[in-house]
């Protein structure tokens, strides 16, 4: 029986006979890619930030120094560093609050057909490239665009104005104003908060929510005590995609928003336009940093636990 | 003696389904009752309907004289103990139980002593510190139960509360809640699918079935007196006879109902208060504690002949498939049926 055996057969019962094998052939190639390519290189990186640069000659040369490390905290790179983190939580905060009644709505409401159109809707701004989103905004928030045309006939003009007054968050425009950079931001990152929140929210029992008003429990009671501290893993889930994206753009803060670099722009523009690869080695350590210490502080809250 | 919950008329429509159709029933205060039907027979929405999960299309649903139909839950004197048990798995066991209390504005210190005096009340003093996870299935549910009790709710509602246990731990949690029942005199109100538990543990069972109920009772009388067809195949087992035959042995043409273990096999004379039937013996099947014989009637019908096996010596019966037997019972053993109950 076993000499009439196909070659394929043969190799399917080696297979099942030796599961480790089986499992090694089918983890082996996506571990060199990812082990090799991306975390190998991404190491490589992040040594160069050891190397010494000559501002003079301009020429890198491996002599190890903590330097570039040093240079992070002078007060032109530590601007920039505190601007993106700031700016990486607040659109957090606030996608997160926008987030939350659209995935709750499609968690615990829809069904079927309006499921599946709330997904595609979530989903569909993804499927745009997203230069060409910012480019857009840039349109619509700049001077005589339609966002001004809205204000102008709601007659909301004098507040607009108070607003782009405020320093920090305003700017001559909406286009070149914090307040709007913030807005694009929160626009093209709102889908990744939405959609883990809305999972979390999809496993909390039913049962659950009619036992906190079994016991006696108001609805903002059984909000505040149930389904917020159930739904924390969905968006703190969220929040680190919404916080690691806004500390790694480049491109939003480029097109909108007022002049000064982000750590991407920085990034960019050490390695690409100044030729120092040590210094923007350096700054890409920076949102790597911020996002251990984010996630070691909401796991210390205790964010994971209902995991 | 007060009502605990009182349904008068009530309905409940999903859509097309009548889950309740028109159910009233009156539960006295500090009674043991249970709803007991299969799967979908409404008696999982009647308790929802108490507890509030659910507003009826139709009817007055009234908790100890008060009417609740239009109240949310949360204003409502009852608790409920879930199928899934429910319990917030964020909280830690204390936390659960004291939810109640703390969701109600009652001082920490009160709130944390109460949740303990209920944890020990269950036997699970001393496990306040730990995670529904870590617990077994029988744990949970008495964090349930003392999470529910705790509120010193006048109603408690239990929704197939054993349904996920097994076999043993099942029995000891019915004689343990029988106990608490009887120590704190509150009304249970307990939905099963399970007529031996409903019976062991009821001072009243109502039977439902597709929306209806069939039967209100106690257990004996349910047991002994049904009064319906569907009554007598759900609780226990029963032979319903119909049509010539019923006409035949009960001079009435109304089906009667005649459980398996008040029929025997034909010995000397037929006494006046007898009646009897013959047939072919078709199958034996022994249950340790009583053997089961199924009879061919003449008409084609199976008649269940149960008989205890408790002479000791009795090995053997002699009994053989195939053979002609005659059954008897007491007139007195037959139950008349209606084939449809609950028209007022």
């Amino acid at each position: 029986m076993s000499l009439t055996q196909a070659p394929m057969r043969r190799f399917s019962n080696l297979l099942y006979r030796k599961p480790n094998l089986y499992l090694a052939m089918l983890l082996i190639p996506p571990l060199i890619w990812f082990g090799a390519i991306y975390l190998g290189s991404l190491l490589t990186l992040l040594w160069q930030g050891f190397y010494t640069f000559d501002d003079f000659t301009m020429a890198v040369t491996p002599e190890l120094t903590l330097a570039n490390f040093a240079a992070l905290f002078q007060p032109s790179n530590f601007d920039i560093i505190l601007r993106t983190l700031s700016m990486a939580i607040v659109v957090s905060l606030a996608s997160a609050i926008v987030a939350f009644p659209i995935a709750y709505y499609m968690a615990r409401y829809t069904t079927g057909k309006t499921k599946a159109f709330f997904y595609i809707a979530v989903m569909m701004p993804m499927w745009a490239s997203y230069i060409v989103k910012a480019y857009a905004w840039t349109l619509l928030l700049a001077k005589g665009g339609v966002a001004q045309w809205f204000v102008q006939h709601l007659g909301l003009e004098p507040l607009l104005q108070f607003v782009l007054g405020i320093p920090g968050v305003g700017g001559s425009t909406l286009s070149t104003s914090h307040l709007g950079r913030f807005m694009v931001f929160v626009y093209i990152w709102l889908p990744f908060m939405i959609l883990p929140i809305q999972a979390s929210l999809e496993r909390l029992p039913p049962s659950l929510l009619q036992a906190s008003a079994d016991l006696g429990a108001k609805p903002r009671q059984t909000f505040m005590q149930v389904i917020l501290p159930l739904s924390v893993p969905g968006i703190a889930a969220g929040s680190i995609f919404t916080f690691s994206l806004t500390l790694g753009d480049f491109i939003v803060p480029q097109l909108v928003g007022p002049p000064g670099y982000f750590v991407g722009g920085m990034v960019y523009a050490q390695q690409g336009a100044i030729g120092n690869m040590p210094m923007a080695a350096a700054f890409t350590l920076v949102p790597i940093v911020l996002i251990a210490v984010y996630l070691s502080t909401v796991k210390r809250l205790g964010a994971f636990d209902a995991l | 003696m007060t009502l605990a919950v009182q349904f008068t008329h009530v309905s409940r429509q999903f859509g097309e389904v009548k889950a309740v159709d028109r159910v009233s029933i009156d539960i006295q205060d500090g009674e043991f009752f249970s709803m007991l039907g299969p799967s979908g027979s409404g008696k999982t929405t009647c308790l929802r309907l108490i507890a509030g999960f659910e507003q009826p299309s139709a009817g007055s649903i009234r908790i100890h004289g008060e009417e609740a139909a239009g109240l949310p839950p949360y204003q409502r004197d009852v608790n409920t103990v879930f199928q899934d048990y429910a319990l917030f798995p964020h909280m830690n066991v204390r936390d659960n139980v004291a939810y109640g209390l703390k969701v109600k504005g009652v001082g920490k210190t009160e709130r944390l002593d109460r949740a303990e005096e209920a944890l020990t009340m269950v036997a699970l003093g001393g496990y306040g510190e730990r995670k529904p996870v870590q617990l077994s299935g029988g744990q949970r549910q008495r964090v349930a139960l003392a999470r529910a009790l705790v509120n010193r709710p006048r109603v408690l509602l239990l929704d197939e509360p054993l349904g996920a246990l097994d076999l043993k731990l099942r029995e000891q949690m019915q004689s343990e809640l029988k106990k608490l029942q009887r120590q704190l005199g509150i009304t249970f109100i307990f939905v099963t699918h399970d007529q031996t538990e409903a019976l062991s543990m009821s001072d009243r069972v109502a039977v439902f079935n597709k929306g209806r109920i069939e039967q209100v009772d106690t257990p004996r009388n349910l047991y002994m007196k049904p009064a319906t067809a569907f009554v007598a195949e759900f609780v226990g087992t029963s032979n319903v006879i119909r049509g010539d035959l019923a006409q035949r042995l009960s001079g009435s043409p109304q089906p009667f109902s005649i459980r398996p273990e008040h029929v025997r096999f034909a010995e000397g004379p037929l006494a006046a208060d007898e009646v009897e039937i013959s047939g072919l013996l078709h199958d034996i099947q022994y249950q340790g504690s009583a053997t089961r014989y199924e009879l061919k009637l003449a008409n084609g019908q199976a008649l269940n002949i149960s008989q205890a096996n408790n002479q000791w010596l009795d090995i053997s019966n002699g009994y053989q498939v195939g053979q002609p037997i005659t059954a008897r019972w007491a007139r007195a053993a037959m139950t008349t049926l209606t084939d449809h109950a609950g028209e007022v």
